[in-house]
Formats: structure tokens, C-alpha cells, sequence
């Protein structure tokens, strides 16, 4: 199983390190230098490499390296999903995961790894269990530790380790009852340069914030249950009855989950909302080329597209570029060779355009390579998909509960690619973000919007549900 | 106020401040200090000096500190044992704590103590917590026995923890189950033969309910645990089936690619008509999909194993094609893997989507990854017929972008294209010919010649194209030169008059200028075919070579079918069988016999690793059996039964094992007579050539091999090309057999010209006896023997047809046996055996083959297969045929090994009616490897002292005592692996008597 781990920081030191069976000399790492000395970037290290006695498996994460080492035959993606874990829970704990909070945090940190680890083997990887036996530490708790010597290791069995729902612990008690729902999709598309789609598929998520009394079972529906035929649920999820009546079945965790994730293929793919024109020529013997980018909507159903960001990755052998935007401002890296431009918001009375020169190395052939666009934007109130969510129904509980509904769609790796030689202009490849909000079901007042979504997208609608009355207390 | 405090440091000397501050009376205080103690520790400090001081702390009721000071004693208890002993009581108290957490902890912490004093303190509070009435000590202190093991294996035997840790899979908490099958997978890894983890049906129930109540990482373990069943029949397989499915909706993906395991090996024994089996497969789909859309690491996990399962079974994502797609910033190593799966998954149907892809890519910046696009395209080419016309095109047009690498690869692959599709293309060799001085590559510059020689009679210049490059010929790598050479032959045969001189001069600058030993020998056989019998040099040389096969890329079927069994471990990500992964992984060692070693080092620790081997030997043959059945399910074979990798140990409930297992036995039973004397030798030569020439997809022999390797290359292709494996370096299919005799006397003359590099002589080949009789094989009469020619360990068989009807489609297997030995390349028999017809074939063998302790050591157990049937048979071969060329001892190290070896390794035989001289002996064995170091005389008695050494490294020393008059000889043995005494006695014998 796991026998150690090393964190590495992107100037390649290692910070921290923790040992689950004997110690093993931290020079192992040096093949990890080895192989990301050779990567060109950083994201390009091999993440599995092989040493005389040991292998040793990586991820990348908040720009922190998390080298595990392993020294017999042991699953790899058992030991990736369990370093996800690990940042996954450091975020959870700290905020942020970054060298910094990792070093001010070093003994929790090290209490955490410690927990979560025995001998190789997962022990508690859930944070709520985590949490019932190391507390997260805030400003408060450390001003009381310091005062009272009190600490932050809990002094109870983590009583949901033992019963048939681990991943909930008992007791849990709120004044307010409240259930969120956050549909998050991201679109990822491949469109070459006649515009058409070369792969298009939506990867979805529903993030749940739930903080309800006791032990409540709750069951959400949806209203195109179909769409979903690619899930994968969180285990707290009823599989069999979802089999049966495609309906969502299960005992919450306290706190936040990711409930289940889906794909949806291209096939239910609706149009992709926005468009590119794009015009990018090098001629042979010039020092100059041509940039000429236009954006237009296509097919929002009335939603604005917002917060449009363009970049594309320009050849090499550019210098310079010397462009005006219409509407928005550009950038343009001469070391990365990245152009960004912020558009804003998409008219559709005056489409946004960025055109001009571009000035080459002189006496440099013309460049082989063809830029590709990436499309970054969001449109609000839409759900690409179209998955609705029905009704959402509690049992095992008295009260009421709070409940609302998001929904948002927001760019994976829209992608356009674009070719600069004349005929050949190809991929455009974009990145979008799409939001949308499916109506509510009834009229709803005094929703406060808790979370912000990743990046460059926020939902700004929520859904009620219908059969439920907020209560506030 | 952050942790960040616990790094400052003050002038004085931090440790003694520490050490001050651990001695407080405050409470507070002490547990500052500690916590200040673990910060060094986790940044690498050495704090060990205070390990008094902090496990004075150990004694508290709080559980902070008292959690801290096990984080501390964990790191440090190794380096100071004796201190480590002062905690004992402690965690003896601390295992009776009524707090459940409190006594988990003391648990898991005092295993993680690695230190074998103290484990004996530790065996009492840990049999309690195995018991323990809290679920959560339980499976807490079930890790703990795998963490004991770890130190002392023994000592978890003779407690007898390894029963209850098997008692905990019936456990009624899941938790407990989850983590007491992860405790002993992990010490079966280091367990050869152990039965730990011996799966009923009822067990299987119970894993089964545990599966769906366990964490994620229980459920991986239990998954991968149920992967080492076999079930009964294929009721019983569907049913697990059914209930694993559900797993595939997991969001770990670990466990969804644990399940899809399970799910792809049980599926082998579903009928293929059933209508569970069609969904089964629906359901694969989408779930592999969706690994694609996670983190960049866990898609290239997911990617290597899918390539797996793409060559295993391409109907479950063949409508997938788009998703593997690249994308614009995937990483490099996720870009390249894709690619691999999209010429796997390219068809008719969707190469026009493909190939445009591919051709983008061949534009892009990173310059593996161009090149490997370009790679793609000619592999589409080969692979989808319809499409070839199209590459071309595409190849041509990235031709024409004049970037360096992009034409050089094109080059590559054009060479195979035209290998594919003979007469087809061949008018774009212009294009080609135009870009020959921008080729800088050694493969891409071999590939250029190579089409130049191929086609000069259709290019004008050909003669000064390859005068060009052979101006700088000892500049050139051994690829490019040893095309110049076959090309300028090729030319020459095709145009004789005007290159008579070019040839000359390519063969003088072959044989006379190059020290490049492989270069000199093809140079002498061009030459001296050349000089002999043009005609035949003609047919040799320009013979019609064969198609290159599409599928050349493919991992062969018996490693796909392990590598299927080991789908979501480091074996499917590298591509290559667990037992490859020799070093650092305790858990392959398990399949190694004690006799494997590679030094005389390691054979030293074989000693005490061989006694359990040989008691274990017996009981392991039978599922050694299954294993054998397994592999030879890869020859589509019809018993859906388990497939290789099948765990060591449990008794295989399999449906005709019995009856297998039976025969075989019978077999062996029959196997009692040894080898006589006499073997006629001089056919050796033409009869391997024969072989050899008469085997179109025989893999490359490696070119120091000079038997084979010259014949092999006289069909002048470029050999071992990577792009296309094999077929390429493959000789001429379609050899007129006429031509068999001149090309063999020609070889012979070579060899004696090369002088005393040929193969040495003598060396003791037992006569064919008798291995499957007509009876048993439905007709087919195998008789065979095992001979050592030139290095090379050969299978000689001469099959025999004694059935009415046509035998076809040969192929052999063997079982793992004691030294690894596996067929080197495929069973090679010419035409199909008419009736009554008989046949000499010979199959060079190597080491490469699973090992497993057979009884006796020299038994192999064979599986030969034809068209009518399989038909299994054991042998036992020499061990002569094992000893190395290079065995010789020199004499200090003799004398100094001989004293090291104990006396109890030495075995005592004698021989007797044997009637030659100590000499006429000496020279004898010298035959088959066997070294004479040393002659002594005493009082009459001639002393030879000789050594030897096997395949794997082990070195035997012998003491052959001659009594001048007397037909007995005496022979002791001396080895470090005191077993294979017996056959190597049994080789002194018949060597000797021969």
C-alpha cells in the first residue's frame, strides 16, 4: 500500500514529508526531478514513475506536487484518488492549499495524515469523520486553545465510522434546516474551422450543501431523469432504487458532497452558443501577419452570453501584436506568446471584433503551428443539458426544511483550433461557460446565494422546490 | 497564531531548550513542546535525542498529546529499541481503555512500531482487540496483524492470528470484512503457495454484501480480491457479475476500474448468447467514458487500461471513437495514449474523422507527439485497407511542409505502406526522393535506402543515390549500413552491368573495414552467394517478402490475457506481467521459485527460501494446472475457465479440471525413462536453417545469434523496424526449397570461415523418445528431444501424422516450470501435416517463462494444439541444456566457493561401467558446458574439479574422482541450491556413457 508521501513545491523542495510503514530516504525523489527536469511543463510529468525499488505516483494540484511512494503492486489510481483525497480534505480544512497554509498548519496537518492513513491502508478519508476527530482550526478555536489549552483533536469515537451510514455522523442538530442543490455542467467542444462540432459532451456535477437535523432520507427527482444514463453517485446513494424508478434515494452526509456526476454524450448536445470568425495569416517572406477575430451568440434562447474571455496560444516566432478591440481590452504576453482578451458581455446588435497585425521575427519562416482559440464565458439561466430537477422530498424528519436549487453550466475545455495557413484553417478551439436556471417551480423570495461556482462562473438563479415552505427560525 | 511558530528557533541550543520545555511541570508546556518536537520531525530534523523526554509525555489523559507523542514514537522507536520498550506498558493499559478510540489507537500504533523486541509484548493485547466487542477495534487490529506480519512472519504463524484474521471475512460489520481482506491480500503478496485467501462460494456471498456496505477503499480491496476467484459455472459467474455492476457508478474511479476487472474477467465465461452478456457489455461503456473526463493523471491510468481492453473486447467503445480525441491541452503523456487508442479503434466507418485528426495533429508544436501522429497516419494505412489511398495523400501533403521530423517520419511509414501494398504507391517515390538530403535520422535514412533498393529498377538514379550515402558509410549507424549493403546488392542484381564496382565496394568496405561483426557477416554471405550462384542470390535476395500483418502493434495474446487479470495495477499501466517487476515488489516475488537467482549472492538466500518451496512444490502443481489451461485459452480455446494469474493455492472447482489434472498425472506417471546415449550430430545446421527459413512470421533472433540471424536477413529487409515489429525482419516466406541446399552448404562454409564462432561440438543431445503417443493425441505422434546449439536451447520434435485426416494450425504451450523456459517464438510447422506424413520441427526456446518449482525440477509440461484437438504431455529435459558457455570458474574463486558452500549442500553419486579416462571425461563434459578448473593425481586417483552454471546463474562444483581401472566414478556435487544435485548427476551419467 502507500508508504510515504512527499510534498513538492514548484521550486522542487520538498516541505513536508510523512511516512506510514518504515522511513523511506527522501534522495527516491530525485527520480521525480529527473522526470520533471525533462517535462516541459509542469503539468506534463509522467504520473507514474518507476524507480529500482520503488514507484512513485504523482499528482499536481494548487501547484503543489504530491509524490506517494509505493513499493509493491498496488492500484494507481487507488493511490491518485486517495492523493485527491488528501488536497481535497487540505482545502476543506484550511481554505486554500498552498505551501503556505500546509506549513502553518504543519501538526494538523500531519494529525490528518496520520488519520486518514494506517499502515498503507484508508482509514477515514470522509470529512466529516475527519473533522469529529481533528477540528478544523479557525481563528476562534486557536484564541480559545491558546487561552483554555484545550486542542483540536476530538475526544469522541467518530461514531459514523461504525454504523451502517458511515459517511453521516449522528446527532446533528441545527437551528436552521437547510438543503442546497448546485447543477453544475461544464461543456467541453472541438470546433473545426468550418465551424462544425468535432466532439462535444457535457460533464455534470450536483454539489449539495445539506445541513439538516437528525437523520433525514431524502429523495430528489427529476423531470428528464433519461438525460442521466452516465452517473456516477456518491455512495450514500441508493443504487437499486435509482435502477428501478430513476429516482434519487439516500441518507445525506452533513456538510458538503458531491452527490453524483454525470456525462451526457453529444448526442443531446443542443447548439453551442457561441460563434467565432476568425481570419489568421502569415505570408511567406512578410514579417507581418494578419489577426482578425470576431465573436457572435448563436442560439441562447434569448440569454446574454457574459464574461467572454478569449486567449489563444500565437506561434513562436511572433513578436508583437499590434491589435484594436472593438469592445473589451487585450493583452498579449511576448515570453508566453499568450493573447487574452476580456470582451465582457456579447452585444448582439454589435458584435465584439479584435483585428490587426502581428509582427514576426524577421527572417523567420512562417510559422507551422496554428494557434488555438479557447472561448471562456457563461450565459445565465441555462442548463445546456436541459436536466431539470422535479421535486425534492424528506422522510425521517419533522420539521422543514430551507431548500433551494441552482443551476449552472460553465465551460470545461471549449475549445476551438484554428489553423493560420489560408485553405487550412481548421479548429476553433473555445472554452465556454454557460449558466442557466431552470424557472422555479414557485415563486421564492429571500434566497441568499452561499456559494460561488469555480472560476469564471457563478449561477445567479435558483430553483424552489415545489411541496416545501421555507422556514426560517 | 498559526503553526508557523513551531519552526523559529533561538540561538541556544534548540534541542536542549525542547528538552526543558518536555521536563515542565505544566501541562501546556509539555504539550507546546511536543507539538514543537513533531514540527522538526515532519520537515526531516533529527529530534531522536529526545525520545526519553518525550515518551515521559506518553502517560496523559489527554488525547492530543497523547496522539502526538504515537507520531513521535512511530518515527523514532526503530532507531532507539531499547528506549521503545519503556512504551510497552503503556499501550498494554492503554489496549484496555474502555474508550474504543483509545484502544484502536494503542493498536494501531504499536504496530507501527518496528521493533521486533517489542512485538513479542504486543501478541496478548492484540488477540484481545481481534475480539474486541467494537467493530472499529477489530478493524483496526486487523491492519495491525498485516502490519506484524511485516516485521515477523513467523511469529504471526505460530500466534496463530492468520486464522483469525481469516474468521474476520465472516464478520457481521463490513468495515471489519473490508479491511480484513485488505490485511490479507497484502500478506499473501509476500505468502508463496499460502491458501490465505481460499474464496468459497459462501465467503464469496459474504464478500459480496460486505461490497456494497464497505467505504470506497474496502470496496477496491474486495473487488480485487473477488478478481482471484473462479467461479463454478457460469450461473454462479453472472450472478457476481450482476452484483458488481452496480459498482461501476461509483465516483471513485479506483473502484469502478476494480470492477470492470472483475466484470471483464468473469464475462469470458458468460455465454456468448446470452442476453446478460449483451448488456453487460452496454454497461462497460459509459462508465470507461466517464474516466475520461477526470484529472489528467487518473485519464492516463484509465487510458493505458482501456487500451488494454479496446484489444481485448473493441465492441464495448468502438461507437467512442470521438472521446479520444485530443484535446488542445491535454498533457503530453495523455495526448500520446490517445493516440495509441484511436488507431486501435480506427475502422472504415470512422477513418475519414480519424485521419483528418490525425492530420491536425500533425501540425501541432510538441514534437513527439507530431511524430507520433504521423506514426498513426501510416499505421491507419496499413490497418484499414480502404484508407490507405487517402494516407498516402495526407503523408504527401506533409511532405510538402518541408518540417524536418514531419518528413523523415512520413518516410518511415511510407516504407511500411509500401511494404503493405506492394506495387501500389510507388509513384510517389519522386516526392521522396526530392527530400533525401534533409534525412538525418538513422531509421529515416534506412527506410530511404531501403525503398531505393527496392524499387531501382523503376529510379533512374538509384545507383548514385546510394553512391551518395555510401561515401560516408563508417559514419553511418549499423541500421543504415546494413541497408546500404542489401540495397546495393538488390541494385546490382537488378542492374548488373552498371554497378558492378558499387558492389565491390560496399562489400569491401563491409567484410574488410568494419569491425561491426554483424555487418561482416552478411557481407560474407552476400558475398559469397554472389560469388557462387547468382541465381540463387537472386532468388534469396530478391524473394517476394511478406505482407507486413496490421495487427503488429498488438500485445500478444497470453500477456493481454494476464494483463486483463491485472487491470487497474501498475502491471496494466507498464504494459507488462507482474513477474516483470522484479525489484522493490515483494509481491511478484511470490511466483518465483527459490532457484531463480541471478548471483551467487541471492542464490545464498534461495537456500533459506528453498525448504519451504520444496515441501510446497506438490500441492502447487495442480493449480499450476489451471494456469496452463488458462494460457491456453488464448488459442481460442473453447472452455471458458479462468485465465493466467489465477492465484497459486486454491483448489480450482473447475469444470474438466479434474480430468485434466488426471491425465497429466498419468503423463507423468509414464515419464520414468531417461536419455541414452546417441544422437546423430552434423544435421543440426540444415536442419535449424530449414527451420528458420521456413518461418514467415518468426520473431527477430536477435543479430548476435549468427546461426539464425544471417538467414534471417537474407531476404535483405530492414530489420526490426520498430514501427512494425516483427513481420518486418522476417526472411523470405516463400523460399523455393530447392534453394535449402546450396544456401545451407554456403552458411556452412561461412561458418567455417568465421572460424570457431560456429557452434561448439559435442554437445550431449539425448535421443528423441517417445512424448505423445498416436493413442493419446487423436493421431498425432510426438517424439522429441532437447538440444543446446550454439547457445541456443532447441525443442526438437518430429511430429508425426497417424490420423486420416489433415493436421493444421499448430501451436505449442508450455506450463511455468523450474527454470522459466518458454518457446521463443511461435510453433513453426510449414505445410499442413497430411496423413502419415512426418515432420521435423525445431523450437528455439528461453528463460523468459514464469518460473514455478516443478517435481523433479527438470519436468516440463507441454500443451501442444492443433486443429483437432489440445493434447498435453510432460517431458524432462536435460539440465545439460542449461548450463551457460561461459561457466568457467576461475580457480580462487572455486576453491573459496567450494569452502563456502556448506557441507550439507554436497551430494555424493557414482557412476558406474563407465570406461574412459579421466581425459576423454574432462573432454566429454567440456561438450556440454561443463568446465574442467583443475586436475589433481593422488595415490592412482585422477581429481577433476569442474563447475558449471545454469541459465539462472546457479553455479554447481563438482569433484569427479577417477580410479585409474576401475569402470565407477565417483562424482560429488556441491551447490548452493541443493536440489537440481540429482539432475545434474543425471547429466554426468549420460554424457559420460555416451
Amino acid at each position: 500500500m502507500i508508504h510515504s508521501l512527499f510534498l513538492v513545491n514548484s521550486s522542487g523542495d520538498i516541505f513536508l514529508e510523512k511516512h506510514w510503514k518504515s522511513v523511506v530516504s527522501r534522495s527516491v525523489c530525485d527520480y521525480f526531478f529527473e522526470a520533471q527536469e525533462r517535462a516541459t511543463e509542469p503539468e506534463n510529468v509522467p504520473p507514474v514513475i518507476p524507480t529500482p525499488h520503488h514507484y512513485l505516483i504523482s499528482v499536481l494540484r494548487h501547484r503543489i506536487y504530491f509524490v506517494a511512494v509505493i513499493q509493491s503492486e498496488v492500484p494507481p489510481l487507488f493511490v491518485i484518488e486517495f492523493l485527491h483525497r488528501v488536497v481535497d480534505t487540505f482545502q476543506d480544512y484550511f481554505g486554500v492549499c498552498t505551501e503556505a497554509a500546509i506549513k502553518d498548519n504543519v501538526v494538523v496537518v500531519y494529525e490528518l495524515l496520520e488519520e486518514m492513513l494506517d499502515n498503507g491502508f484508508p482509514l477515514a478519508t470522509e470529512s466529516n469523520i475527519l473533522k469529529e476527530l481533528i477540528k478544523p482550526p479557525t481563528i476562534l478555536r486557536t484564541m480559545v486553545n491558546t487561552i483554555t489549552g484545550s486542542t483540536n483533536v476530538g475526544e469522541q469515537l467518530p461514531t459514523g465510522q461504525l454504523s451502517v451510514v458511515p459517511w453521516r455522523r449522528t446527532g446533528v442538530k441545527y437551528t436552521n434546516n437547510e438543503a442546497y442543490f448546485d447543477v453544475v455542467e461544464e461543456i467541453d467542444v472541438i470546433i473545426d474551422k468550418s465551424g462544425s462540432t468535432i466532439t462535444a459532451e457535457i460533464q455534470g456535477v450536483i454539489d449539495a450543501c445539506v445541513k439538516l437535523t437528525g437523520m433525514p432520507d431524502l429523495t430528489l427527482s427529476f423531470m428528464n431523469p433519461r438525460l442521466l444514463d452516465d452517473v456516477s453517485f456518491h455512495p450514500c446513494v441508493r443504487f437499486k432504487r435509482w435502477e428501478a424508478e430513476r429516482i434519487l434515494s439516500f441518507i445525506p452526509p452533513d456538510g458538503n458532497f458531491r452527490l453524483l456526476s454525470y456525462h451526457v454524450s453529444s448526442q443531446n448536445l443542443v447548439a453551442i452558443p457561441v460563434y467565432v470568425k476568425h481570419n489568421i495569416t502569415f505570408r511567406e517572406g512578410s514579417s507581418q501577419g494578419r489577426f482578425d477575430l470576431t465573436l457572435g451568440p448563436k442560439q441562447t434562447m434569448g440569454k446574454g452570453v457574459e464574461a467572454v474571455l478569449v486567449s489563444s496560444q500565437l506561434p513562436r516566432g511572433v513578436l508583437n501584436a499590434n491589435l484594436s478591440a472593438s469592445q473589451g481590452t487585450y493583452t498579449f504576453d511576448p515570453v508566453t506568446k499568450m493573447l487574452t482578451w476580456d470582451v465582457g458581455k456579447i452585444n448582439p446588435q454589435k458584435l465584439p471584433s479584435l483585428k490587426g497585425s502581428m509582427s514576426l521575427q524577421a527572417g523567420a519562416s512562417k510559422p507551422d503551428e496554428n494557434p488555438s482559440i479557447n472561448i471562456q464565458f457563461k450565459i445565465q439561466q441555462m442548463a445546456i443539458s436541459g436536466l431539470k430537477v422535479n421535486r425534492l422530498d424528506m422522510y425521517g424528519e419533522k420539521y422543514k426544511p430551507f431548500k433551494g436549487i441552482k443551476y449552472m453550466t460553465k465551460a470545461g475545455k471549449f475549445q476551438d483550433n484554428k489553423l493560420n495557413q489560408k485553405e487550412d484553417h481548421r479548429d476553433i478551439h473555445c472554452e465556454g461557460t454557460m449558466q442557466e436556471q431552470s424557472w422555479p417551480l414557485s415563486p421564492w423570495t429571500g434566497c441568499v446565494f452561499r456559494r460561488s461556482f469555480v472560476k469564471m462562473c457563478r449561477m445567479e438563479g435558483e430553483v424552489f422546490l415545489s411541496g416545501f415552505t421555507v422556514t426560517t427560525r | 497564531m498559526t503553526d508557523s511558530k513551531y519552526f523559529t528557533t533561538t540561538k541556544k541550543g534548540e534541542i536542549f531548550e525542547l528538552k526543558a520545555e518536555l521536563n515542565s511541570d505544566k501541562k501546556e508546556k509539555k504539550k507546546e513542546a511536543v507539538k514543537k518536537v513533531i514540527a522538526s520531525m515532519t520537515v526531516g530534523k533529527d529530534v531522536s535525542a529526545l525520545f526519553p523526554d518525550v515518551v515521559n509525555c506518553m502517560q496523559t489523559d489527554n488525547l492530543e498529546l497523547k496522539k502526538l507523542v504515537y507520531l513521535y514514537l512511530m518515527n523514532y522507536a526503530k532507531s532507539q529499541p531499547d528506549m521503545a520498550i519503556m512504551a510497552v506498558n503503556t499501550f498494554v493499559k492503554d489496549c484496555e481503555d474502555p474508550n474504543p478510540l483509545i484502544r484502536a489507537l494503542a493498536v494501531r500504533t504499536m504496530g507501527c512500531i518496528r521493533v521486533d523486541k517489542i512485538t513479542e509484548y504486543l501478541c496478548e493485547p492484540l488477540r484481545k482487540c481481534l475480539k474486541d466487542e467494537d467493530p472499529y477495534v477489530r478493524k483496526t487490529a486487523a491492519v495491525c496483524v498485516a502490519k506484524l506480519h511485516d516485521i515477523n512472519a513467523q511469529l504471526v504463524e505460530d500466534q496463530g492470528f492468520l486464522d483469525t484474521l481469516k474468521d474476520l471475512i465472516s464478520d457481521s460489520n463490513p468495515m471489519v470484512v473490508a479491511n480484513a481482506v485488505a490485511a490479507l491480500s497484502e500478506i499473501a503478496e509476500s505468502h508463496p503457495n499460502s491458501n490465505l485467501l481460499d474464496l468459497n462460494p459462501q465467503s464469496i456471498n459474504k464478500l459480496l454484501t460486505a461490497l456494497n456496505e464497505c467505504t470506497e477503499w474496502g470496496q477496491i480491496f474486495i473487488l480485487d480480491c473477488l478478481a482471484n476467484y473462479t467461479p463454478r459455472d457460469d450461473r454462479e459467474s453472472q450472478s457476481i457479475c450482476e452484483r458488481v455492476t452496480p459498482r461501476l457508478s461509483h465516483a471513485n474511479s479506483a473502484v469502478v476500474l476494480s470492477a470492470v476487472k472483475v466484470l471483464m474477467k468473469f464475462m469470458e465465461m458468460l455465454p456468448k448468447d446470452l442476453d446478460y452478456y449483451g448488456t453487460l457489455l452496454k454497461k462497460l461503456a459509459p462508465p470507461l467514458v466517464t474516466l475520461l473526463s477526470a484529472e489528467p493523471e487518473l485519464q492516463y491510468v484509465a487510458l493505458r487500461n482501456i487500451n488494454l481492453i479496446v484489444q481485448k473486447r473493441p465492441e464495448i467503445l468502438k461507437h467512442e471513437m470521438k472521446v479520444f480525441f485530443v484535446k488542445y491541452n491535454d498533457p503530453i503523456y495523455v495526448k500520446l495514449e490517445k493516440l495509441d487508442i484511436m488507431i486501435r479503434l480506427a475502422s472504415q466507418a470512422n477513418i475519414a474523422q480519424v485521419l483528418a485528426e490525425l492530420k491536425e495533429y500533425a501540425t501541432e508544436v510538441d514534437v513527439d507527439f507530431v511524430r507520433k501522429a504521423v506514426r498513426a497516419i501510416g499505421r491507419c494505412a496499413i490497418k484499414v485497407e480502404q484508407s490507405a489511398e487517402r494516407c498516402v495523400s495526407t503523408l504527401l501533403d506533409l511532405i510538402q511542409t518541408k518540417v524536418n521530423y514531419v518528413v523523415q517520419e512520413a518516410i518511415v511509414v511510407i516504407k511500411d505502406i509500401f511494404r503493405k501494398y506492394p506495387n501500389k504507391y510507388e509513384s510517389v517515390i519522386a516526392t521522396l526522393c526530392e527530400n533525401l538530403d534533409s534525412l538525418d535520422e538513422p531509421e529515416a535514412r534506412a527506410a530511404m535506402i531501403w525503398i531505393v533498393g527496392e524499387y531501382a529498377e523503376r529510379i533512374d538514379n538509384a545507383d548514385e543515390l546510394l553512391e551518395s550515402f555510401l561515401e560516408g558509410f563508417h559514419d553511418e549507424s549499423t541500421q543504415v549500413q546494413l541497408q546500404l549493403l542489401t540495397a546495393i546488392v538488390k541494385l546490382f542484381l537488378k542492374k548488373p552491368t552498371e554497378t558492378q564496382e558499387l558492389v565491390q565496394q560496399v562489400l569491401s568496405l563491409a567484410t574488410q573495414d568494419s569491425d561491426n561483426p554483424d555487418l561482416r557477416d552478411r557481407g560474407y554471405i552476400y558475398w559469397r552467394l554472389l560469388s557462387t550462384d547468382p541465381v540463387a542470390a537472386k532468388e534469396v535476395v530478391l524473394a517476394e517478402k511478406p505482407l507486413i500483418s496490421e495487427e503488429t502493434d498488438l500485445i500478444e495474446p497470453t500477456l493481454l490475457e494476464e494483463l486483463i487479470c491485472h487491470i487497474g495495477t501498475l502491471a496494466s499501466v507498464y504494459h507488462k506481467p507482474p513477474s516483470a517487476f522484479v525489484e522493490g515488489s515483494r509481491g511478484v516475488q511470490h511466483k518465483r521459485i527459490p532457484i531463480r537467482s541471478g548471483s551467487g549472492e541471492s542464490s545464498e538466500s534461495q537456500d533459506t527460501g528453498g525448504a519451504p518451496g520444496a515441501t510446497e512444490a506438490p500441492a502447487a502443481i495442480i493449480p499450476s494446472q489451471g494456469d496452463l489451461l488458462g494460457d491456453l485459452l488464448n488459442l481460442d480455446l473453447t472452455p471458458p475457465t479462468s485465465t493466467a494469474g489465477a492465484p497459486p493455492g486454491p483448489p480450482m472447482p473447475m469444470g474438466g479440471m479434474d480430468l485434466l489434472g488426471g491425465g497429466l498425472d498419468s503423463l507423468m506417471g509414464d515419464e520414468s525413462e531417461p536419455y541414452s546415449p546417441q544422437m546423430p550430430r552434423g544435421a543440426d545446421t540444415p536442419q535449424s536453417l530449414r527451420f528458420s527459413h521456413s518461418s514467415p512470421s518468426s520473431p527477430d533472433y536477435s543479430p548476435t545469434e549468427l546461426a539464425p540471424g544471417p538467414a534471417l536477413q537474407l531476404g535483405g529487409d530492414i530489420g526490426g523496424s520498430p514501427s512494425m515489429g516483427s513481420g518486418f525482419g522476417a526472411p523470405a516466406a516463400v523460399m523455393p526449397s530447392s534453394l535449402n541446399a546450396p544456401v545451407g552448404g554456403g552458411l556452412g562454409d561461412l561458418f567455417d570461415l568465421g572460424g570457431g564462432v560456429g557452434m561448439p561440438m559435442g554437445t550431449f543431445v539425448p535421443p528423441k523418445t517417445l512424448w505423445l503417443p498416436a493413442m493419446k493425441g487423436k493421431g498425432l505422434e510426438i517424439m522429441g528431444t532437447f538440444a543446446r546449439r550454439a547457445g541456443v536451447i532447441q525443442m526438437e520434435m518430429t511430429l508425426t501424422n497417424k490420423a486420416m485426416s489433415v493436421m493444421t494450425d499448430f501451436a505449442i504451450q508450455f506450463n511455468r516450470n523450474s527454470f522459466g523456459l518458454a518457446p521463443a517464438g511461435p510453433l513453426q510447422v510449414p505445410t499442413p501435416l497430411s496423413p502419415n506424413q512426418t515432420i521435423d520441427v525445431s523450437l528455439p526456446l528461453n528463460n523468459g517463462g514464469p518460473v514455478m518449482k516443478m517435481e523433479p525440477l527438470n519436468n516440463l509440461q507441454v500443451a501442444v494444439k492443433n486443429n483437432i484437438d489440445v493434447f498435453y504431455f510432460s517431458c524432462q529435459y536435460p539440465i545439460s541444456m542449461l548450463f551457460v558457455e561461459d561457466g568457467k570458474m576461475d580457480r580462487q574463486v572455486f576453491l573459496a566457493t567450494w569452502k563456502d558452500i556448506p557441507n550439507e549442500n554436497e551430494a555424493q553419486f557414482q557412476i558406474n561401467d563407465c570406461h574412459l579416462n579421466s581425459d576423454a571425461a574432462s573432454n566429454k563434459l567440456q561438450g556440454s558446458n561443463v568446465f574442467t578448473i583443475a586436475k589433481r593425481t593422488v595415490e592412482g586417483q585422477d581429481m577433476l574439479y569442474q563447475s558449471m552454471k545454469l541459465t539462472n546463474g546457479i553455479c554447481v562444483l563438482t569433484e569427479l574422482r577417477v580410479q585409474t581401472g576401475s569402470p565407477t566414478y565417483t562424482v560429488s556435487l556441491k551447490c548452493r541450491a541443493a536440489e537440481v544435485s540429482q539432475c545434474v548427476f543425471q547429466c554426468y551419467e549420460a554424457a559420460l556413457k555416451n
